[in-house]
């Protein structure tokens, strides 16, 4: 059983994508009537209405093969640590020259593989008391999607073959378009349309880029493109350095690296907050992932930094988007905007900590791969519960929340500590790694942006809980003046319901888990990295 | 000798697990603020019984966690260190005592808030005296921010987020644009394993002119410290209430920063190899002007806790200038100048929040004749002000004494006019406010009022620390011990 974890793991939330659109088939004459209550109840607070049973069934096979999932990448993480490099062929036609589904898990995939599963996982969680509400009579479809989506992610970090990983794309990429047209209003619809556009060249150009690849070396196998393009001199071959530049293109509007973000901003502000908290920690960390996996396993550091030598211009570039989106995030009133231009100055700390060609800078982009994703799973979900609590978007509707909703601003605050860099949470240490790593490469310029935008999000986030903190509540009848300060005036608890709160707590306590064992993760997703020889690497 | 023990870790937790206790009993003031004096005897007693270990020239050290690869969190205890422990849990327990008097009479709210992040507060403070790396300090540092903002802004009003805003920016916006980087950069060059040391872990890994700019750096970066131009947080967190100004920022938070900078001078770049580049001068010169333009903004102030903070600005900068002329007798005066400005400090600032919680007065141009109505306060205020000025019989004059004499040591005698002047400035301001209570007639609704003290805890607290100074100067120790054993220091012959 062990040794097919790696197909168990996309299987799983494949079949129950199956499963589930399945036994959403029964429904539409339900449909009806459970949208017809959701408005009806529109002007009251929307208690979670009682699902019903087909959506209940459906809820729990998401959950249930996403525990599989992360069960499986656990396993998959354990036997990389205990001996190394898993291959595994489905259907066991292994062909390296011609198109076989190779599946490959190394040190740093098992890693984010955890961290995908585990995002997944806490996310699906959460939806089960958003979904009847949010989407009302699309629960099945919902799911569905959410299962292919994750399953498409989780795939793409596993493929060990170029191509496989396109189709594997755009599986993710289908099923994310379809999660955030589901938004309820108008506008939804519009930036999944934005999104698709942007989202299919990216993913074209990418292919573009195999093709040539292809074409050139005769071989989609990501680990063999490497020798071939060393044995066969290779590296001055203009289609390579062309086919290496579509697939850099088509990652990073994938993964939204400033100035091709555009898609971004909107996808996850108008998004169901479910799709939102599933989409915006994984899509463009996973596509950071398929850029370093291309820089080191296809194409090879050796090529990607001595033979083009482009670092420090990327490393520019990077600079730029830090700065840029940090600026742009400032100007922002809604929550979730602010907080989706974080994430595209988040990936310019990544592109920038990659492309600084040493050890501690890839380490710093690896490792933030993973505490990005839990920051930002902790922050949507966070916000996703205020805006449902508050009915209000902006920043300035969260006055008073310390006192009505301390669980929730407590790990809004800890998400918060985590993008300014304050220790022990996970931010911190991939600042750490990735300053470092900009010091020993000499890039003075990367440093500033990154302390740039850690003071940018101090002022950011502070301004927030300012407001939660000083404004007095807004209240019907304002009773007591704010001077009168007397210990009576206790402020009623009013927290969102457990199954919201919960899975927010724990992706809270993962920001700190990942800040605390920084070290355990940074030394397993070194054993792959050292055979890399990248520069002050080996310690 | 190195000892191995895991007693600087309970010191430094007994208080964040009080936080528990503090806020389950929430409701229940009495029993709340039990749990606050449980943690703080038990804190001081722990500190206490490392004591003896570290006058035996021991250090103690305990590893909590291999956080990076080649950096842990860990503790060490040396006399520096021990010193300034010693301060700050034993000044705790008197803050609490005043603190339940204060907040009780004032009928302050959210004060189980208050007293969690207190206790909160004082762990940070003791991590950052027991860390032994700058990574451990950094953190504990940070932790320190952090959990003193809702104490500054406790009030929660206009003025409160102002200073709130204030306090953050520069202590947050200075640790991470200059502390962190320049951490960053020493850990790159030493390759990760650095630790204070006496000889100093960056000697001989650095030219002179990133030395210049890493000083720089990081003494600026820790802006606790007080330095100008990073110093108006200080006056700006003098809206918080007078216990947390009182403790946290005339001894807990200000010393972490002078203590910060002090361990930045020994023990990352170490005093020896600062004589040998020669840098240390340019902060001097950035202290000594800050000890006498502080004095003179003093001087102008009429708010009282307003003048108090650009005192404690003055007295820290005393303390960085100490360190910097690099001399023996100036580095252990600096020690004791830490220990002996506390208790003076502390009990000026009693005074002026017994003052305000009696009569509702800020100003000290409405003090006069006070001091017939609060007579114990206005003694314990003349008192604690002899010992900041550095007047027999208080402690504050032998940290004074060595101060000067490092000047000496150091063959800076511009530096010793500085002290002087800024003495007699101290005495300037001080003094005036002394002579208005007790000899001006007090305004005529007042005339008869007879005596009118605060609540009685806070009398008690302001009546122990000023006993306190004036015991100092008859038995200086067990900080004058510690401050001469400056442990692992090493002073290259001056030549």
């Amino acid at each position: 059983m062990a040794e097919h974890a790696p197909v168990i793991l996309l299987l799983a939330p494949l079949f129950a994508a199956i499963a589930v659109s399945l036994a959403g088939i029964r429904l539409p004459a339900k449909a009806a009537s459970v949208a017809e209550e959701s408005t009806g109840a529109a002007g009251e607070i929307p208690a979670p209405a009682l699902p019903a049973k087909e959506d209940q069934l459906c809820y729990l096979l998401t959950i249930g093969a996403l525990a599989i999932s992360l069960v499986a990448s656990l396993t998959m993480l354990g036997q990389t640590i205990d001996s190394g490099v898993i291959q595994y062929f489905v259907g066991n036609w292994s062909s390296p020259l011609g198109i076989g589904i190779e599946l490959r898990v190394d040190h740093i995939n098992a890693v984010a593989l955890v961290m995908i599963s585990a995002v997944a996982l806490i996310t699906a969680f959460y939806s089960g008391s958003r979904v009847a509400e949010e989407t009302p009579g699309k629960e099945p479809q919902f799911y569905a999607m959410f299962l292919l989506s994750v399953m498409g992610l989780m795939g793409m970090t596993v493929a060990g073959d170029a191509f496989n990983l396109y189709v594997l794309l755009e599986v993710a990429s289908l099923s994310g378009y379809a999660l955030v047209a589901m938004g309820e209003k108008r506008r939804a619809s519009v930036a999944a349309f934005n999104y698709i556009i942007m989202g299919t060249i990216g993913a074209s150009f990418y292919l573009l880029g195999v093709g040539y690849l292809y074409i050139k070396t005769g071989s989609l196998n990501m680990a063999g493109i490497q020798g071939i393009i060393a044995e066969q001199g290779l590296q001055g071959s203009k289609t390579i350095q062309i086919a290496f530049i579509l697939i850099l293109l088509g990652v990073w509007i994938k993964m939204a690296f400033f100035p091709l973000h555009g898609w971004l901003a909107n996808a996850y502000s108008y998004s169901p907050s479910s799709s939102a908290c599933l989409l915006a920690p994984l899509v463009t960390k996973v596509s950071i992932y398929i850029m370093i996996r291309m820089m080191l396993t296809v194409f090879g550091p050796f090529y990607v930094f001595t033979t083009l030598d482009w670092g420090s211009v990327v490393v520019w570039l990077a600079t730029i988007a830090i700065v840029a989106a940090s600026i742009i995030a400032l100007c922002q009133t809604e929550l979730k905007k602010m907080l989706s231009y974080l994430i595209v100055a988040e990936v310019g700390y990544m592109v920038g900590g990659a492309w600084l060609g040493n050890h501690f800078g890839m380490v710093g982009a690896i490792y933030h791969i993973i505490s990005d994703g839990f920051m930002t799973l902790c922050l949507f979900l966070a916000s996703s519960i205020l805006i449902f609590k508050t009915k209000q978007n902006t920043i300035a509707g969260l006055a008073g929340l310390y006192k009505k909703m301390p669980l929730t601003m407590g790990a809004f605050t800890l998400g918060a500590l985590s993008m300014i860099g304050a220790p022990p949470t996970c931010g911190f240490f991939s600042k750490y790694y990735l300053i470092r790593g900009g010091i020993e490469a000499g890039h003075w310029e990367y440093v500033g942006a990154l302390l740039f935008s850690s003071l940018v999000n101090a002022i950011l986030f502070f301004r927030i809980i300012e407001v939660a903190y000083f404004n007095p509540l807004p209240k019907e009848g304002e009773s007591h003046g704010h001077d009168d300060h007397d210990e009576s005036e206790r402020v009623r608890w009013d927290e969102a319901p457990a199954s919201m709160v919960a899975p927010l707590l724990i992706a809270a306590s993962g920001v700190l888990f990942v800040g605390l064992y920084n070290r355990e993760i940074v030394t397993v997703i070194e054993q792959t990295l050292n055979t890399y020889a990248l520069v002050g690497g080996g310690g | 000798m190195e000892i191995l023990s895991s007693k600087p870790l309970l010191a430094c937790a007994v208080s964040l697990f009080a936080v528990i206790p503090i806020v389950l009993f929430g409701r229940r003031p009495n029993v709340r603020e039990g749990f606050t004096f449980l943690a703080a005897v038990l804190k001081f007693g722990v500190v206490l019984s490392m004591l003896p270990l570290v006058l035996k020239g021991h250090v103690i050290k305990h590893t909590v966690w291999q956080i990076l690869p080649n950096v842990a969190i860990e503790f060490r205890v040396d006399s520096f260190g021990m010193l300034f422990a010693l301060v700050a849990s034993s000044l705790w327990i008197v803050t609490s005592l005043y603190a339940v008097g204060y907040m009780r009479a004032l009928k302050e709210h959210s004060q189980t808030r208050f007293y969690a992040f207190f206790a909160v507060a004082l762990s940070a403070t003791l991590g950052v005296a027991f860390s032994a790396n700058l990574l451990t300090m950094y953190l504990f540092y940070e932790l320190l921010s952090l959990s003193t903002y809702p104490l500054v802004t406790h009030h929660q009003d206009k003025e409160a987020r102002t200073g709130g805003r204030t306090y953050l920016t520069y202590l947050l916006g200075t640790s991470v644009a200059f502390a962190l980087p320049a951490m960053i950069y020493c850990y790159a060059k030493t390759g990760g394993a650095m630790e204070f040391s006496g000889a100093g872990a960056l000697a001989g890994s650095i030219e002179p002119g990133a030395a210049l700019v890493l000083l720089l750096l990081l003494v600026f970066g820790f802006a606790k410290g007080g330095l100008m131009p990073f110093h108006s947080w200080l006056p700006g967190a003098m809206v918080a209430p007078t216990p947390v100004s009182a403790l946290l920022h005339a001894v807990a938070v200000v010393k972490v920063g002078v203590f910060c900078i002090f361990r930045v001078f020994t023990g990352v770049f170490g005093v020896g190899f600062l004589q040998e580049l020669g840098i240390a001068t340019i902060i001097s010169i950035v202290a000594a002007f800050t000890v006498v333009a502080s004095s003179l903004i003093a001087l102008s102030q009429d708010s009282l806790k307003r003048r108090l903070a650009f005192s404690t600005i003055g007295q820290l900068a005393y303390i960085t200038l100490g360190v910097s002329l690099l001399s023996k007798q100036g580095v252990t005066g600096s020690q004791m100048h830490i220990a002996m400005h506390a208790f003076g400090k502390i009990t000026l600032f009693f005074c002026a929040g017994a003052i305000f919680q009696a009569s509702g007065k800020k100003y000290i141009s409405q003090l006069a004749g006070i001091g017939r109505r609060m007579p114990l306060t206005m003694t314990a205020f003349t008192i604690g002000a002899m010992s900041v000025v550095g007047l027999p019989p208080t402690g504050g004059l032998w940290s004074k004494f060595y101060l000067v004499s490092g000047t000496v040591e150091a063959g800076q005698y511009s530096m010793m006019w500085v002290y002087l002047l800024s003495s007699f400035l101290n005495a300037v301001y001080f003094f005036p406010i002394v002579f208005h209570a007790f000899f001006r007639k007090p305004p005529d609704g007042e005339l008869n009022g007879g005596l009118k003290e605060a609540h009685p805890c806070c009398v008690a607290a302001l009546c122990v620390t000023a006993i306190v100074s004036v015991l100092l100067f008859f038995s200086p120790d067990p900080f004058f011990s510690l401050a001469k054993m400056t442990t692992g220091i090493s002073f290259a012959p001056i030549e």
